[in-house]
């Protein structure tokens, strides 16, 4: 009897744990309300989430390097790098990824799963420049 | 450092800090033709440091430069921390026509260059201009509007579009500088400033300055017309107002992606009508949607410079009607507006986060009422941009759409100019696009496979497209028997024989380990998809590309008679200003 109450308590506690460490999912569409041009606001949810770990679903866009701790998360899969391109600008609904540890990039079409600590608003990267209004702290990604 | 202190001094001995390797290069370039009046910067780069300046001599027309008193001469000893020296003159100008010999001298070697000065009649033909832009607009796209607008029927189209009707005609060449191949700031710079440029450039020749802006600069259209006349200007677009084309109008420097120094030097400047997308650069960066990488509001800017300032339709129209105003902002998303087939047929890519982006038409209609309250006349720029941002990506159906709204707004512009015969209307590719109609495509066709159903001679037959409404568009795109449309460069992707309803093609996407564009497997399953291998660079070949194919060009109205033969694109900048007499 004690030992399935342990076992009980364990698997309640097992999911409890799960409940709490599972980040919030979070879509493109629910970054941004256009009101209008000059009325672009984040949403309710996306300054709930600031600072909290989230989950996004997307794809790598073209990174810089074959191997970095940086890339853009994008809604679609990216046609262009935008790093490489005078012409090409981003898409105003991008998530700026900062990995935990350094990766291989995956191929832009196949979506990913990134996991993160959500940043909100505009910071500029001392290092490459880039402008961002939302990034992913400490984040990790897999393959779908 | 100050080359008349450098040089007050006249006996100064010569010294190279090397022996010099090549002869100088010097800007503007040899054979320029340069407005009467109109200002540029001289810049001679000399392949070596100069430490005592003696022994240089720049000469024009065998005056030493210096002596001129034209322009502000600047001696850069050591160019961007470089063993290089350059000679800047800013803002000189000449005004008596003719041909013009610069000869620099570093002691060793000599360059010289010959520019042709060229006045203009003193008295205007035109009030206004109106240079109508179809970006990348080719033969095909041209072609395809007219048979989707105007309909076919055995072999002789029901009626024309209001460009056929325009009386001068000329084939345009587009090549730049550095390359046979031209892109959209470069021609476009051509249109605005008279002289050829490199890739990229807008309002510079492309020296070895290190930092974009630092490049010898030429007067703009629009400066010129704000310097020297009392008329207003317009600038309006669908794509982004910081994007190329438009930015051509105001802009010096050698990288269009420096938008943020764009949208700023487009203030500077202050077009009185400014239409378009590209809101993202107006926004200091704390605002969400912002793209700037600083706190400058260009709204609070213009809104405090008197723009009325319009983000929907409905605003700009209103904004227009008001007697009371002569400028007007309309910025109508934050960056490029939504195609016609999106917008009016589709409701695909952002048309329903912006449901109230203005019709081309709207937007030249507005832009006319607000500038022809000028009395002294206006000179307008038009751009349909997306006809080159959807051929890029091979989504012929959406530029042709756009092609068909450009014969529209066209249209607005001829009820305007109608009889008054003070009006050059002139309407042009910048470059462009590898694209053919070589046929139809059939789904009731028997065939394995989606090429087995492609029409062509006698088995083409027409397209089942329905009647045009009554702003000339077919309402159905995806029809049974549709024009079989092809690029002729491409990068790998998969060719689906169809309209895409969803969203824009998007042919290719970067390998992220070779690093070479290979087919988005989006459009693997698309029903008879077929993949294509591409015929570009597998490493830079991301989109179809510019081609070096004349441009056609066509006018209508006073000072249009001289758009014809073959002409430089640099040319029809001198048409714009023989028209307005800008070189008096």
């Amino acid at each position: 009897m004690g030992a399935r109450v342990a076992q009980v308590a364990a698997l309640l506690l097992a999911l409890t744990v799960t409940a709490q460490a599972l980040p919030a999912p979070l879509g493109f569409s629910e970054l941004y309300v256009v009101q209008g041009v000059l009325d672009v606001r984040f949403t309710d949810k996306v300054r709930k989430l600031d600072g909290e770990t989230v989950r996004v679903k997307g794809f790598m866009a073209p990174p810089l390097k074959a191997e970095s701790d940086f890339f853009v998360l994008s809604k679609e899969p990216m046609m262009v790098c935008p790093f490489c391109s005078s012409a090409a600008s981003w898409p105003l609904d991008i998530i700026v990824v900062h990995l935990d540890a350094r990766a291989e990039p995956v191929d832009p079409a196949t979506p990913i799963m990134v996991e993160g600590r959500l940043e909100v608003g505009h910071w500029v990267d001392p290092k490459t420049g880039f402008v961002s209004q939302l990034r992913l702290r400490g984040a990790k990604f897999r393959e779908l | 450092m100050n080359f008349r202190l450098l040089c007050g001094a006249a006996a100064l001995a010569l010294g190279m800090a090397a022996a010099p390797v090549a002869a100088q290069t010097i800007y503007p370039i040899d054979r320029a033709s340069i407005l009467a009046g109109s200002k540029f910067d001289l810049k001679v780069e000399f392949p070596a440091m100069i430490i005592n300046a003696v022994g240089m001599r720049v000469t024009l027309n065998g005056q030493d430069i210096l002596q001129t008193g034209n322009g502000n001469p600047t001696f850069i000893q050591a160019e961007d921390g470089k063993l290089v020296s350059s000679l800047v003159v800013r803002d000189m100008s000449l005004s008596t026509p003719g041909t013009y010999t610069l000869q620099a001298s570093d002691g060793t070697n000599t360059k010289s260059v010959t520019w042709d000065v060229y006045a203009t009649p003193a008295n205007p033909v035109a009030k206004n201009v109106i240079l109508f832009i179809g970006d990348g607009m080719s033969v095909a796209h041209v072609t395809a509007a007219r048979i989707l607008s105007r309909q076919v029927v055995e072999g002789k189209y029901k009626s024309k579009l209001t460009i056929d009707s325009f009386p001068q005609m000329a084939t345009i060449g587009t090549s730049g500088v550095d390359s046979v191949i031209t892109d959209s700031a470069n021609s476009a710079h051509a249109y605005t400033t008279g002289h050829k440029s490199t890739t990229n450039a807008l309002g510079v020749y492309v020296s070895r300055a290190a930092v974009n802006t630092a490049h010898p600069r030429v007067e703009t259209l629009a400066e010129i017309v704000k310097r020297k006349t009392s008329k207003s200007v317009g600038v309006v677009t669908n794509t982004e107002i910081e994007d190329a084309t438009p930015a051509s109008m105001t802009s010096h420097t050698r990288s269009r992606s420096d938008y943020d120094i764009i949208v700023e030097q487009q203030y500077n400047v202050r077009p009185d009508v400014i239409l378009g997308g590209g809101a993202a650069n107006f926004l200091p960066k704390s605002a969400p949607g912002s793209r700037r990488a600083d706190d400058q509001d260009f709204i609070a800017k213009y809104r405090a410079a008197g723009y009325p300032v319009a983000t929907t339709v409905g605003e700009m129209q209103a904004a227009a009607a008001n007697a009371g105003n002569t400028k007007l902002l309309g910025l109508f998303h934050l960056s490029n507006m939504d195609g016609v087939l999106d917008r009016k047929f589709l409701k695909a890519n952002t048309v329903k986060t912006y449901p109230q982006q203005p019709d081309l038409t709207e937007q030249v209609k507005a832009a006319i009422d607000v500038l022809s309250r000028n009395p002294n006349g206006f000179v307008l720029m038009v751009e349909s941009g997306l006809i080159d941002k959807f051929s890029h990506p091979l989504d012929w159906e959406r530029a042709v759409y756009d092609t068909i709204m450009l014969d529209n707004a066209v249209k607005v512009a001829v009820d305007y100019a109608g009889n008054r015969n003070d009006t050059l209307i002139m309407v042009m590719p910048d470059h462009t696009h590898g694209i053919n109609i070589v046929g139809t495509v059939d789904d009731a066709r028997t065939g394995e496979q989606m090429r087995d159903k492609i029409g062509v001679y006698q088995d083409a037959g027409y397209p089942n497209y329905p009647a045009p409404n009554a702003e000339n568009y077919p309402e159905k795109v995806d029809v049974t028997k549709r024009l079989a449309v092809f690029f002729n460069n491409f990068p790998d992707h998969y060719e689906t024989f169809r309209p895409k309803l969803d969203a824009t093609f998007n042919p290719a996407v970067q390998d992220p380990v070779s690093k070479f564009y290979v087919a988005n497997q989006k459009y693997k399953d698309v029903p008879g998809a077929m993949l294509r291998t591409g015929n570009l660079p597998r490493a830079t070949g991301s989109t179809g590309v510019h081609t070096a194919d004349d441009g056609i060009a066509r006018g209508f109205g006073p000072g249009s008679d001289q758009l014809k033969g073959f002409v430089e694109n640099t040319e029809i900048f001198r048409i714009m200003a023989t028209a307005l007499a800008l070189g008096r």
